[in-house]
């Protein structure tokens, strides 16, 4: 089928140049209180076609995908479809005028069945405007061969794994009959696997005609399966054309307005004493019998597919759950952590990767999300004192370089990679000695993504210990100084030095197992 | 750890406030509010030639300061995301269990010891069940609302207790100076506490925090579960404070004592400007709501609106206020459409 597709998209008449765009924004704009979010950006899709939407964390990438869907309201600009100009006050109008996304985390709801969660709100009715079961089973059933899954729509959608739900949003995007397909980093958290399976259904939808707005920061993703490119910058439009005319380092470029590398820092790693010992870790049911050392100066790396157990053990270790068996010794001093304010007590801090629910307090200003955890230090005999919380916030912004109109606005309205950077300076101001950064550069783009590289190395170089969490090779093999790979909940597997491959690492996550020569 | 040498590296300066306080307050919810409150009162005194009398006035404030007291504790715990329905049966439990120690014999400070203690009592077994057990606080207080009250009714039937000393009747009868009674003095000095509690401590901040994102308060090392029953205790204890205050002055204790006020103090808050989704909320502006509330229903007894229109316009006070923010911001989105 893939190889199929590829084979008809070389010689496809609707692919051609020339051929007229699907969907057309032009001189858009759109503000909010103290930041421009977009300024006159243009952007064209095509039938049959791929267009990546690339640019770095506040660029305007959410903004635009909210306009197409209604959600927001462009101040300035038009919408142009299929030659007609459209507007959508809100978002089912989007929906009537065939433009459908597919977002990172689609809300699904888990006692309803396959079938239901794909037609919610719009099932086929009978003549007597109840809900026709028989008919709404069969298009179900239809929609998701038509994606090439094989899932049956009675069951309910609990008894699915993650792939598989990830596969009924993506029917359910497609229940209604748009042309217009956004795919809002749909790669962002599946496996190897699911993601070569989401490549084989663009594939499909593009043979099927439709228009696809594809939005990553994977260099190599966009390379494989985009057509086109439109590149944002600071709110602006700087780029856009025939992805076979661009290099990669050239789309970077654009994206950051200044040439990266993307290398990582180079480190002189001097470990000192040990600051942190696990022993016996056990859980339920997450994961079993964890123990490991840690020194200070060091970055320890844990690799494993998603669903190994290693976001529920850091958070165990950080108190938010509660092990069954094990121990932690910390400057080998026995230590005991019930919740995560006394994991803060002892020096150990957690960045969460889900930002948006365990990170960020949105509603807060951004001074506050900063002070939360720092409140004994900054306050007096429990009193407030909003000087002092200032002053904080102003040190760990400036160190970050966040970018926003003021320290009392709300974190809610900053983009996902400074809402991190205010997640990850609301920890250092607590002076921990060690921080734990799960998944610390997923879904941020390759300029952040460089700088939170290059802060981790220099909080290990000031002599914190780091633990960090990652489902991706190269930025694994960059940072850490030992990687320890999970699979299943237990540990399988430690590896430094020159041991550490790519290859070692895949195949102990995926456990292969192999006679060491 | 040397953090701060860090700090001339290459970051831009970003201003503190987008806007100056007094900005903020002009076009705070709480302004619009006192020129309601204004509005009212320059309508009542229209309304009836004895209104502006001062003593008038005074008796005016017995028709907010209790449930006001009740209010401030119950706008922490909406802000906090939670709510607790049963305060009007915690004051008819405290009440009668506070006739049930006179009969015993006891004195003053006994009976208020006795009033707080039922109070704080109740408070805590609402907590339990919501923090301790993870039921919803919705559900449990309306269930506690019953069993309060039907204890109340088990004890007393349709008998009253009556017979208070008379140096109990100053809480809720005496006036501290001239036509200031007690309960006002009591009114603005917990006013006053609350504000202080909710914008100027660690607790408070707590209780935003919690209200806007409860897990991620959690994942910041705010002990969530101690600070939500602390809530209830002190709800629980304000309810006990306002028993004593509504019992010496009706200066007899029956079961029906206090019966729909859940529903008027929860309209306070709200109409004070407390989200009923929690997050966000302000103590000053739920004591020019309890002022506003006051006036209008002292108002409506001036011009002998009898008491059921005053229970149908608390009601769709309720519903105005709580539609009204989302009926602007949806058409602000239409003209922007």
């Amino acid at each position: 089928m893939l190889a199929n597709t590829q084979g008809i998209e070389d010689a496809h008449p609707q692919s051609a140049k020339g051929s007229k765009p699907a969907l057309s924004l032009t001189g858009i704009s759109k503000s909010f209180p103290g930041v421009k979010a977009l300024s006159e950006v243009a952007l064209e899709l095509y039938p049959g076609e791929v267009t990546a939407l690339v640019g770095e964390n506040g660029a305007g990438k959410s903004t635009i995908v909210k306009i197409l869907t209604g959600i927001y309201q462009p101040d300035e600009g038009e919408i142009v479809i299929d030659e007609n100009r459209v507007t959508f006050p809100t978002a089912q109008d989007a929906g009537k005028a065939g433009v459908t996304a597919i977002h990172q985390e689609t809300v699904l709801f888990d006692d309803l069945s396959v079938a239901e969660n794909i037609f919610i709100g719009h099932a086929p009715k009978t003549r007597l405007g109840l809900i026709n079961r028989g008919e709404m089973l069969n298009q179900a059933q239809n929609l998701l061969n038509r994606i090439g899954a094989s899932i049956d729509p009675h069951v309910t959608l609990r008894e699915l794994g993650i792939a598989n739900k990830h596969l009924v949003a993506i029917a359910r995007a497609l229940s209604i009959d748009a042309s217009i397909v956004i795919m809002d980093e749909p790669t962002a958290s599946l496996s190897h696997k699911e993601i070569e399976e989401t490549y084989e259904l663009v594939e499909r939808l593009k043979a099927e005609g439709k228009a696809i707005l594809f939005i990553s920061h994977k260099f190599d993703e966009i390379f494989r399966i985009a057509d086109r490119y439109t590149v944002f910058r600071d709110g602006q439009m700087v780029g856009a054309g025939r992805i076979k005319d661009v290099s990669e380092r050239e789309l970077v470029k654009l994206m950051v307005g200044r040439s990266v590398d993307q290398v990582f820092p180079k480190r002189a790693p001097e470990l000192g004493k040990e600051v942190l010992k696990v022993v016996g870790y056990s859980h339920p049911t997450e994961f079993e019998d964890i123990g490991f050392t840690l020194r200070s100066g060091e970055i320890l790396g844990f690799y494993g597919l998603v669903g190994a157990g290693r976001s529920e053990f850091m958070q165990a270790l950080f108190g938010v759950t509660r092990p069954s068996k094990g121990a932690i010794r910390i400057d080998d001093q026995v230590a005991v952590i019930r919740d995560p304010n006394e994991a803060i007590g002892h020096g150990i801090v957690y960045v969460p990767e889900d930002r948006g629910k365990q990170g960020a307090v949105k509603g807060l200003p951004i001074f506050q999300n900063i002070s939360l955890p720092s409140l004994k230090e900054t306050s007096r005999n429990g009193f407030l004192r909003l000087v002092e919380e200032f002053r904080l916030a102003r040190d760990y912004t400036k160190r970050l370089d966040l970018r926003a109109a003021a320290l009392d606005q709300d974190i809610g309205e900053l983009s996902g990679g400074n809402q991190q950077k205010v997640v990850i300076a609301k920890w250092l101001a607590t002076k921990p000695r060690v921080i734990i950064l799960d998944e610390p550069t997923k879904g941020i783009d390759i300029g952040s993504k460089a700088a939170v590289h290059e802060f981790m190395a220099e909080l290990a170089a000031e002599g914190l210990a780091v633990i960090m969490v990652s489902s991706e090779i190269p930025e694994i093999l960059g940072m850490s100084d030992r990687v320890i790979v999970m699979r299943e909940g237990r540990i399988a597997a430690e590896f430094e030095g020159p041991d550490l491959t790519p290859e070692h690492l895949v195949r102990a996550a995926a456990g292969i197992v192999e006679a060491r020569p | 750890m040397s953090l701060a040498t860090h700090q001339a590296s290459t970051g831009r300066q970003i201003p503190d406030r987008l806007k100056t306080p007094l900005r903020r307050f002009l076009a705070s919810w709480e302004l619009l509010l006192l020129c309601v409150a204004v509005a009212v009162f320059i309508l009542n005194s229209f309304a009836s030639p004895y209104f502006l009398d001062p003593w008038n006035l005074s008796d005016a404030t017995y028709n907010f300061t209790e449930k006001a007291m009740i209010a401030f504790a119950m706008a922490l715990l909406i802000i906090s995301g939670e709510i607790d329905l049963s305060v009007a049966s915690i004051i008819a439990l405290a009440s009668t269990a506070m006739g049930f120690a006179l009969q015993l014999g006891a004195e003053t400070p006994l009976l208020i010891l006795t009033g707080l203690g039922v109070g704080l009592l109740c408070g805590a077994f609402n907590g339990f069940l919501v923090t301790g057990l993870g039921l919803p606080s919705i559900v449990v207080t309306i269930g506690t609302m019953s069993l309060f009250r039907g204890i109340s009714y088990i004890v007393l039937g349709d008998k009253a207790y009556t017979g208070y000393p008379s140096e109990f009747g100053f809480f809720g009868q005496g006036y501290v100076w001239w036509v200031i009674t007690f309960e006002l003095v009591l009114f603005a000095v917990t006013a006053v506490i609350f504000a202080i509690l909710l914008h100027r401590t660690n607790f408070g901040r707590a209780v935003f925090a919690i209200g806007n994102n409860p897990v991620g308060a959690l994942f910041s090392g705010i002990r969530v579960t101690r600070v939500k029953f602390a809530l209830f205790l002190l709800t629980g204890l304000m309810s006990g404070v306002a028993a004593i205050c509504l019992t010496s002055r009706l200066g007899a204790t029956r079961p029906s004592i206090a019966f729909g006020w859940e529903l008027e103090v929860v309209t306070m808050v709200v109409l004070g400007g407390v989200s009923i989704l929690g997050g966000s909320g302000s103590i000053p502006g739920v004591a020019i709501a309890a002022f506003v509330m006051g006036m209008v229903t002292f108002g409506f007894g001036l011009l002998n609106v009898p008491g059921i229109v005053m229970s149908i316009f608390i009601g769709l006070l309720l519903i105005a206020v709580i539609a009204l923010p989302r009926i602007v911001r949806q058409i602000l989105a239409r003209r922007k459409a």
